[in-house]
């Protein structure tokens, strides 16, 4: 592929100063998407995808801060930015979507005034034209009788509604990367579904990129082409969905898919596996996964694992599942 | 300085009980902020000042025969005119000691504050409980002349009492009864809030289990809701009575001040502050000024204090 | 919505009774108010003659009935002590009062607004810092006090302000106005920030609190995610949403303005219905009093009346549709 990506993130490294301690919720987290695809980042509660998504957008939340690491949009660096440019570049060169579609939305603008003040604010265009555009876009994302309901306020909306609303004010400045943090996960199962076909409809159709975050592996089965798996901070394993899927290569995955390579996916939870993820500021010396794990040797329990570049290879881990020869000697 | 967590209760139960108290989450807590410790000290000593007035104060401020016309007006640490006495903050108009009216005022003012919370907290209570455990009739009175009397300001409600009351006794003795009458006036303005929250606990005592229990042995309605009852709900009261307090004790001050207070014969902080005001422009500004120091210092410490208590004592932020 | 309204009308009325049945007591059972006006030299058939006149030989419930009616039609008699009717009396002195009463309250929605609004965006500042301390101090201090600070710094040390008094006031046929003369103005500077200011950091410390929680919420974000800037962010989101708890609360306080209007027109000797209560009581002027008791109660059950209606408008979540009328 000769097209710049349009995410790059290379060795992002996030950390929160407190009394006691700095914890690190994204630990060299590398990655690239490329026009019109698909990542899923997929990980336990805590595991830092939440925190990735809100530092390549710049919308960390004080004490936590970048300090080191890179982010290139469509090939220029973003995350060096001056607050203010970096304000231009959300909306229109990245937009976000967030979990809860009830607290998303300002309760007394109408959803027309809120898509219109988006859309003006980037795109140089009138009052009356942003208007017509803003039904356009309510239509998109099929809400009924968009013309009508373009003055009604939040509250007059259902959930699965609202959501399409958020997406639609989402993608109403076209950026050229969308970031989706659980997206469904505040919705019905019945609409759970409608929303992410939409969402992935309306991305392929721009070539938008997206950066799906979710807990839910049959979500990434079904939206996604790549898949990002985390664990404590760092990437476990990271390639094409089919194949991560399939055939997982980290101990972590594999018991995420359950102990069996699975001939069809389908709607695939969380299997149980012994124990918890650690906390940040309780990690054990080495690998962050070898508590758990039943593959652990003495390497695992010295050294982290090896850290993943954005393009090769596949499994943060000493021992990967299936491979004949180990990454490293045994000490 | 080194931080300390308190100790686990084990350890506690073995040490004496002052040591314990000392180290528990609470003390921690107010040994940990400097705004606490210094208000409490200040509100301690203008206390000890109050409580100890007859043994502490140089003078007597309302024995006439003591007084004497040619000590009048007077500077605070300039020998006077006459005898050449010297007095620490000056006298008034009448030869009287500042020092020594503050005080006596500062007695005045904190027996009125703390009668008044205790008559209000007995009152409040009482009615929450009947409200609450009784429910019907009682219930819908209590609460509705709760509500009628939260539409207006406790101050005004206090007026209003204070000037009825004073209709009601002949002359002669209107001096003498004003600070009961004042004592009553701000009680029964200020019964609501605990009538309020006691009833709100009553409600959701009323349905456990002890309660229940002691329904079937054949307690009296009035035996359940004292000894059963009662102890149960009185956490919150607590906290609600020192917020009173100080608002009782600038009640007061705010009532004297206006003139339907403490009479010039028995004045507290706020009459002396009334008196005061009269010689604010002939140049004798002592007489305004060290009243209205001390009640600031009492409002104050009293506030901080009471905020302070009001976060300590929250669930919510732990 | 108009089962709420019927409702709220219907509750007000309700507490007004009640408290014309207090000011009515007052009358019957507070002295006795024909040996009050009478005065000294007086005959047993100058008393009988009164009485029949005041209908005093009535039963209860009758003379009940007549109070209020009298009341409703702002008649409360003769005061004990001016001997001038009450109505008149109030009448002269409330635009006094109104005037006072407004411009605090201007001077404390302002500030307490502006303050507020500023102490949330920059919450860790030293100016807000500065300011939160002495919004606490504000809050301790008895109102008088802060008056009598005020008259002492600015009358007596600086001779700037005058410290008692309206200053020069034009009549206007039934309404007398402090607002025309240069005197007038002047005279209304420190009693109104006296007034004002517990309102003032009240309101400060509301609006800052409710800011800083609308600030955490969601949408706010998703409102900087879209790119929006800080200042439409802060005033255009933000402000709207604080701006609808902190009006029910100041609205409700505004009626209390009008009571505590009596320390502060005594501290400075102003002539409004605030002083001549307190004078009343004193006096134990019986007619005075009653009426000042029901024209409170009319003032604070309307405002919170009107504060209910208001809120009802202002939310769109509580309105039945969920359309934005064109």
């Amino acid at each position: 592929m000769t097209d710049t990506p349009v995410l790059s993130v290379r060795n992002l490294v996030v950390e929160i100063q407190t009394r006691h301690a700095v914890l690190r919720p994204v630990d060299n987290v590398s990655f690239d998407i490329a026009r019109g695809e698909i990542l899923g980042v997929v990980g336990e509660s805590g595991a830092g995808k939440s925190m990735t998504g809100n530092a390549v957008i710049g919308l960390l939340d004080r004490p936590a801060q970048i300090v080191s690491g890179e982010v290139y949009l469509n090939g220029r660096r973003i995350d060096t930015l001056s607050p203010s440019d970096m304000r231009k570049i959300r909306g229109t060169g990245i937009g976000m979507v967030f979990q809860d579609p009830l607290t998303s939305l300002n309760p007394l603008l109408t959803v027309g005034e809120q898509l219109i003040e988006t859309m003006r604010e980037h795109l140089p265009i009138s009052q009356s034209e942003a208007r017509e555009r803003a039904v356009k876009a309510l239509e998109e994302v099929g809400i009924p009788g968009a013309r009508e309901r373009i003055d009604s306020y939040p509250h007059a909306f259902s959930g699965g509604m609202r959501q399409r609303v958020v997406i639609a004010l989402a993608l109403c400045a076209e950026p050229s990367l969308v970031i989706a943090d659980e997206p469904t996960t505040a919705l019905d199962v019945s609409v759970q579904a409608q929303i992410i076909t939409l969402l992935r409809r309306l991305c392929r159709d721009r070539g938008t990129a997206v950066m799906l975050v979710t807990h839910d592996m049959g979500v990434i089965a079904e939206t996604a082409d790549k898949v990002a798996v985390m664990y404590a901070g760092r990437t476990a394993e990271l390639g094409p969905v089919r194949e991560v899927l399939t055939r997982p290569r980290h101990p972590y995955t594999e018991g995420l898919m359950g102990s069996a390579p699975l001939a069809s996916l389908g709607q695939t939870r969380l299997r149980q596996i012994p124990g918890n993820m650690p906390r940040l500021g309780a990690l054990p010396q080495g690998c962050a996964f070898h508590p758990r794990c039943n593959r652990a040797q003495t390497a695992c329990r010295r050294d982290l694992g090896p850290t993943l570049a954005a393009d090769e290879g596949r499994a943060a881990c000493w021992f990967p599942v299936g491979a004949t020869e180990t990454a490293k000697d045994i000490a | 300085m080194v931080e300390t967590t308190p100790p686990p209760a084990a350890t506690r139960a073995r040490m004496s009980r002052f040591t314990s108290a000392w180290q528990s989450d609470f003390a921690w807590k107010f040994r940990r902020s400097p705004v606490a410790i210094v208000s409490f000290l200040v509100l301690m000593t203008l206390v000890l000042g109050a409580v100890f007035a007859p043994l502490v104060a140089p003078y007597d401020p309302f024995d006439p025969g003591s007084l004497n016309l040619m000590n009048g007006f007077t500077p605070p640490m300039e020998p006077n005119m006459f005898s050449g006495e010297v007095f620490w903050l000056g006298t008034d108009d009448q030869g009287r000691d500042v020092f020594s009216t503050i005080l006596f005022g500062m007695r005045i003012s904190l027996f009125v504050g703390f009668a008044a919370v205790l008559f209000a907290m007995l009152l409040g209570v009482t009615l929450g409980l009947l409200a609450g455990y009784l429910g019907g009739w009682t219930e819908t009175i209590i609460m509705r002349a709760a509500d009628v009397q939260l539409t207006f300001p406790a101050i005004l409600v206090a007026m209003l009492i204070f000037g009825i009351a004073k209709g009601i006794t002949p002359v002669e003795y209107r001096d003498q009864m004003a600070i009961w009458v004042l004592i009553i006036a701000i009680g029964l303005s200020d019964w609501v809030q605990f009538a309020r929250v006691v009833r709100g606990a009553t409600l959701v005592e009323k349905n456990k289990e002890y309660v229940q229990a002691a329904r079937l042995i054949g307690r009296s309605k009035g035996a359940i809701m004292l000894r059963h009852i009662l102890p149960n709900v009185m956490s919150p009261v607590l906290v609600i009575a020192t917020i009173s307090l100080a608002l009782a004790i600038i009640a007061e001050a705010t009532l004297s001040f206006l003139g339907v207070g403490a009479p010039p014969t028995q004045p507290s902080l706020g009459t002396l502050i009334r008196i005061g005001q009269g010689f604010l422009f002939s140049g004798e500004w002592w007489i305004l000024f060290f009243p209205a120091v001390t009640l600031l210092m009492l409002a104050l410490s009293v506030n901080l204090l009471g905020d302070w208590l009001r976060d300590a004592l929250n669930p919510r932020l732990k | 919505m108009i089962a709420f309204i019927l409702r709220r009308v219907f509750q007000s009325v309700l507490v007004l009774l009640i408290v014309g049945l207090v000011a009515f007591a007052m009358f019957s059972f507070v002295g006795d108010p024909v040996e009050n006006m009478l005065g000294q030299e007086r005959t047993q058939a100058d008393v009988d003659r009164l009485r029949e006149q005041m209908g005093l030989d009535q039963p209860i419930v009758v003379q009940y009935w007549t109070f209020l009616g009298n009341a409703f039609q702002g008649n409360f008699g003769l005061s004990y002590r001016q001997g001038r009717e009450v109505s008149q009396i109030i009448a002269e002195r409330l635009p006094a009062t109104l005037e006072l009463a407004f411009v605090s309250g201007v001077f404390a929605m302002l500030f307490g607004i502006g303050f507020g609004v500023f102490t949330a965006i920059r919450r860790n500042g030293i100016g807000s810092n500065v300011i939160m301390t002495l919004s606490l101090v504000g809050v301790s201090l008895p109102t008088f006090l802060i008056g009598i600070l005020l008259i002492w710094v600015f009358s007596v040390e600086l001779d700037m302000l005058p410290s008692f008094g309206r200053g020069d006031t034009v009549d206007l046929g039934w309404w007398t106005t402090g607002f025309l003369t240069q005197s007038g103005l002047k005279a209304l500077i420190l009693p109104s920030i006296t007034l004002g200011l517990y309102q003032m950091t009240l309101i400060m410390r509301l609006v800052r609190s409710e800011m800083l929680e609308v600030l955490r919420q969601d949408y706010i974000r998703f409102a900087r995610a879209r790119g929006l800037r800080e200042k439409s962010v802060n005033f255009r989101h933000a402000l709207k949403n604080t701006l609808v708890p902190v009006i029910t609360v100041t609205g409700l306080q505004l009626g209390s303005i009008i009571a505590f209007a009596i320390i502060t027109e005594t501290v400075f000797q102003w002539p409004g219905v605030g002083l001549l209560f307190i004078n009343a009581i004193q006096f134990v002027d019986i007619p005075v009093m009653a009426a000042y008791l029901m024209l409170i109660s009319v003032m604070f059950v309307g405002i919170n009346l009107i504060v209910d209606l208001l809120y009802f408008a202002i939310d769109p979540r509580l309105r039945v549709d969920g359309t934005k009328g064109h």
